[in-house]
């Protein structure tokens, strides 16, 4: 995000430094594409960028209705851009429900661009508006150009001979072509795009391009009051390289690859469809080339079974998921942590409990992921903070379940698994490998086999079925320390598990060290954050830099086991702020950990943090800043625990 | 089984006892059954090393422990899921499903249907005895209507499933029956062995603590000629007693569709219109796995077998054929799609999409 200004800039000038736009329509109207093919456009305008689709859980919601409105949010700019903006300047409205549902976002000032020819008695009703919005005067704070885009569309495709649904079908192109000519971009890579997706019907490509066309003339020469004028974005300086952009999902899916690769292992990947966790089994059937087996299984419970027979027989064994199945995985992670074989499980994290809200993004699965398991139960967690950092976090969550014998949990969520950013492509050699071996010889004493001695790390040997001369077995239940053979004594069940807790433990020491994202390493106040609410976190903690005030950003990535010396690092800081997309769980754990006084600053409405309202959280704990203007201590929150110092006078 | 498994190694009972101490109850009908797998798996030629016997939670499913091969004793009724994925990721593995009437039909019911329907190459033996032992003595998905148990202190009120049935009803390839304790068990093991594909059996076990002798009817040795059917492809269904002439058969009542018991009159089962056992007729399998004990003999020995491409297979020869001729080329996989070079000089785009 550009504006380093706190209020909402308008951005009236025609060269600003960022840009916020959304789209939003009906399911039907294509918005998702409208906003997929804008995001290409970014990135080949040389923008930084990040987006934020918004979409129902619905398929096809009924037509025109306030809970079927699917959204696209981009903010693209000249200077770094880290989340999908606060709110929009421009909001282009394709009928009466996409305006209600998203105008009250939009900053004062900012552009409404809505289609007349949707705003029709019935589908003012199906939005419950009594009267259009654009006659009562209630749209007076913001610039509102109406005119009727469907009217303008079915003009500009008449040569095609289309039927009227299909033609106005080509709405969405229309109006890209618009937003081509207000952002000043080419139109070229979308026709040729077209060309591409059409290339078996080439009248639907002809029509689409004449929309495209026609909505890019319409900028250029209506006369438009001086409401609607060209903007230009420059290229964002930007790390020379190859970009692309990528999503989440699509990241976990290469970085998995990458870390199976890294360990010279085949993968097996069982997966069982939910959202927003399908799509990593989408990219990954597609890569079969690279060693990688994919399974559809019959529930989420079969996925992870057969994910961990094959890690038995030798292949990374990886399952994924979203909270309400990984809940069904967890007898099964059980499992894997006391056969200890290596297993990565991905949990793009949604809203709610049970069925909650499925398209919508939280990070309210961190309990689950720590501690949700019975028994003395320890798995280590990796949390990712961006499309692009999954790719990395994926090949961590591989390197530590291959090299300590353990399920890992990769953490995402659904901002992170649909949204994209660019990417600037890694070179898989400046990995460092981490190959892994197997057992093929017996290595107890007097030739015996011991399948649970431990290396230095802790870790236990690995050993495949079909190995002569290594034939044992494996199970569930508490088994002796080096034979694995079923030991229900006491000293059996108190030795190991202390050893699978000082495994997972060690873990701490092959991670970095924790650094600070933003600031330096004590002071007032630090935020601490981890998963995907890096981007505005750290926006927040620029903007109130840049204003003078002591805060600065530590995103922790290891979020079990924490790094060694993030209990140190925080007690250097006179307070500390923990914005979670959650009722607080990542500070629990802080506290549980360090004894630090640790508060929170939560939010579970579905959608990201604003860099607006971390500000404001940091700002209350300066005299004077804009937030706290009265200079007083910030009062503690009741519903929260007290601080250590009140309660340990 | 697996056809890669053509050389055969020669290995003896001995080499298939673990040096695991067996804690089954004495006189469990478990005991018999290892027996049998031990004494069945050196005449197929098995590999210990290339043999993975997999199982979930129950009395039955501590059998891996007692083999010497590879052993997996995974979650309750999960065993499916687990040989999925191991016959999947080797399919050179010989793998060996050992599951109960409460592992495999009631909390794992699901993942028997779909191993069942996929049709993945392993062997299922389902020890049904008709309780839950290891819990101490509920009764079971099987339990018969009336069942006493200390969670139906009145008799149970619920219908059964018949595992034969069930297994046939998902799409099995292969189904077979025997009882712990019989002799001809071996022998049903190795035709399973033979089948390529999903082998279901259902092997009824006497658990003699809670549910004790609950198929005496049938497999008492005494008068077993009139009460066990044990069906033989090519020849026709037969039993009673062949001595005293009291010979009797299966026909087909033409008119009701539906199996019907007949004498056969000095042995002339053709006469009597007595069935001649073909395993791959589907239609004669559903009528056998629902023909009831008490009006009818227990149906024994090999039920069905009509095998069909396997799911590894398929998996597999479709990896091949996607792969084949593919880059693996790291790299230029993940600078795939649409991409754009930014330049170090002047930090502009330039597009080469």
């Amino acid at each position: 995000m550009a504006t380093t200004l706190a209020e909402p800039e308008v951005t009236t000038s025609n060269h600003p430094e960022a840009v916020v736009v959304r789209f939003a329509g009906d399911s039907g109207d294509g918005m998702q594409l409208t906003g997929g093919q804008f995001t290409l456009s970014s990135a080949l305008a040389g923008n930084d960028f990040a987006t934020f689709p918004d979409f129902p859980a619905e398929i096809r919601a009924p037509q025109g209705t306030l809970f079927g409105v699917s959204a696209f949010q981009i903010n693209f700019g000249s200077t770094d851009i880290e989340t999908a903006g606060d709110a929009p300047d421009v909001l282009v409205a394709m009928n009466p429900a996409a305006l209600k549902t998203n105008v009250d976002a939009l900053k004062p000032g900012g552009l409404i661009i809505a289609d007349t020819g949707e705003f029709t008695k019935r589908n003012l009703e199906k939005a419950k508006y009594e009267v259009s919005p654009i006659d009562d005067g209630s749209l007076a704070k913001w610039q509102v150009l109406a005119f009727d885009i469907s009217a303008l569309t079915m003009e500009s495709v008449k040569p095609y001979g289309l039927g009227n649904k299909e033609a106005l079908r080509c709405k969405n192109m229309w109006t890209l072509g618009l937003a081509l000519w207000m952002f000043d971009r080419e139109r070229e890579p979308l026709i040729d795009w077209l060309k591409a997706k059409f290339v078996k019907l080439p009248v639907l490509a002809d029509a689409n391009i004449a929309a495209l066309n026609a909505g890019h003339a319409y900028g250029e020469t209506a006369e438009l009051g001086g409401q609607l004028h060209k903007v230009h974005v420059d290229p964002a300086a930007a790390k020379a390289g190859l970009y692309r952009t990528i999503t989440g999902a699509e990241s976990v899916a290469l970085g998995l690859v990458a870390g199976a690769q890294l360990a010279g292992l085949e993968m097996f990947f069982g997966g069982y469809p939910i959202t927003p966790a399908s799509s990593i089994l989408h990219s990954l059937v597609r890569l079969k080339e690279f060693g990688v087996t994919t399974f559809q299984a019959e529930d989420e419970i079969a996925a992870i079974g057969a994910a961990i027979g094959a890690s038995y027989a030798g292949k990374l064994g990886v399952t994924s998921s979203s909270g309400p199945g990984i809940a069904l995985k967890t007898e099964a992670m059980g499992l894997a942590v006391m056969t200890e074989l290596p297993l990565v499980i991905v949990n793009s994290q949604r809203g709610g409990p049970s069925t909650g809200h499925p398209t919508k993004t939280e990070q309210s699965d961190l309990y689950q992921a720590i501690y949700g398991r019975n028994g003395d139960t320890p798995i280590p967690v990796v949390a990712a903070c961006s499309p692009s950092d999954a790719f990395d976090c994926a090949i961590e969550a591989c390197r530590i379940a291959t090299q300590y014998m353990t399920p890992v949990i990769l953490l995402t969520d659904g901002y992170i698994a649909n949204a994209a950013e660019p990417w600037l492509v890694p070179d898989p050699a400046s990995y460092a490998p981490f190959p892994v071996t197997f057992l093929t010889e017996r290595n107890g004493p007097d030739g015996t086999l011991l399948p649970y001695a431990r290396d230095e790390k802790g870790a236990r040997p690995w050993i495949k079925p079909g190995t002569p001369g290594l034939t044992h077995r494996i199970g569930g239940i508490e088994k002796n320390p080096g034979t694995g053979n079923l030991d229900y004594s006491p000293a059996a069940h108190q030795t190991m598990t202390d050893a699978r807790k000082a495994k997972v433990d060690g873990i701490a020491n092959s991670i970095p060290a924790q650094t600070v994202a933003l600031g330096e390493t004590s002071g007032k106040l630090a935020v601490v954050g981890w998963g995907s609410s890096f981007g505005p976190i750290h926006q927040a903690v620029r903007r109130a830099r840049a204003k003078g005030m002591d805060v600065s950003h530590i995103h922790v990535r290891h979020v079990w086991p924490l790094p060694a010396n993030l209990g140190d690092l925080l007690r250097g800081y006179e307070r500390i702020l923990v914005p979670e997309m959650n009722t607080g769980q990542f500070k629990t754990v802080l506290r549980d950990q360090f004894l630090v006084d640790a508060q929170p600053l939560n939010k579970t409405s579905g959608q990201p943090f604003a860099i607006a309202e971390i500000e404001a959280a940091i700002a209350s704990y300066f005299d004077g800043a804009p937030g706290n203007a009265g200079g007083d201590e910030v009062p503690p929150n009741a519903k929260q625990l007290p601080s250590i110092k009140a309660a340990n006078p | 089984m697996n056809e890669m498994t053509t050389i055969p190694v020669p290995t003896t009972l001995k080499d298939w006892e673990s040096d695991q101490e067996v804690r089954w109850c004495p006189g469990c009908g478990d005991y018999a059954i290892l027996k049998a797998v031990q004494r069945t798996l050196p005449e197929l030629g098995a590999d210990p090393a290339k043999t993975v016997f997999v199982s979930g939670i129950g009395c039955s499913s501590r059998f891996p422990y007692y083999i010497e091969s590879y052993g997996f004793h995974t979650i309750h009724g999960r065993a499916p899921a687990f040989a999925t994925g191991i016959k999947l990721a080797n399919p050179e593995l010989d793998v060996w499903i050992v599951t109960g009437d409460g592992d495999g039909l009631s909390i794992g019911g699901n993942h028997t249907m779909h191993l069942l329907r996929r049709n993945l190459n392993c062997q299922v033996l389902l020890f049904n005895n008709e309780i839950y032992g290891l819990t101490k003595g509920q009764y079971s998905p099987t339990s018969r209507v009336g069942t006493t148990s200390p969670t139906t202190p009145l008799g149970s009120v619920d219908r059964p499933a018949s595992p034969a049935a069930f297994a046939l009803g998902a799409g099995g390839r292969f189904i077979a029956r025997g009882f712990d304790v019989s002799k001809n068990l071996p022998e049903v093991l190795k035709a399973a062995h033979a089948h390529k594909g999903a082998a279901f059996v259902e092997i009824f076990q006497n658990c003699i603590v809670y549910n004790k002798d609950v198929f005496e009817e049938f497999a008492a040795p005494k008068g077993a000629e009139d009460r066990q059917l044990w069906l033989k492809n090519g020849e026709p269904m037969l039993f009673g007693n062949a001595k005293t002439g009291d010979t009797k058969g299966i026909a087909l009542d033409v008119e009701k569709l539906t199996l019907t018991v007949v004498d056969v009159v000095d042995g002339d089962w053709q006469a009597a219109g007595v069935i001649v056992h073909d395993v791959t007729n589907r239609s004669i399998a559903h009528m056998l796995v629902e023909m009831p004990f008490g009006p009818f003999p227990m149906a024994l020995g090999v039920l069905y077998d009509d095998p069909r491409p396997t799911y590894d297979e398929a998996v597999l020869a479709q990896d091949e054929t996607a792969r084949a001729g593919k880059s693996t080329d790291l790299a230029k996989l993940l600078a795939k799609g649409q991409t754009w070079t930014v330049d170090a000089a002047d930090q502009g785009p330039l597009s080469n999409v």
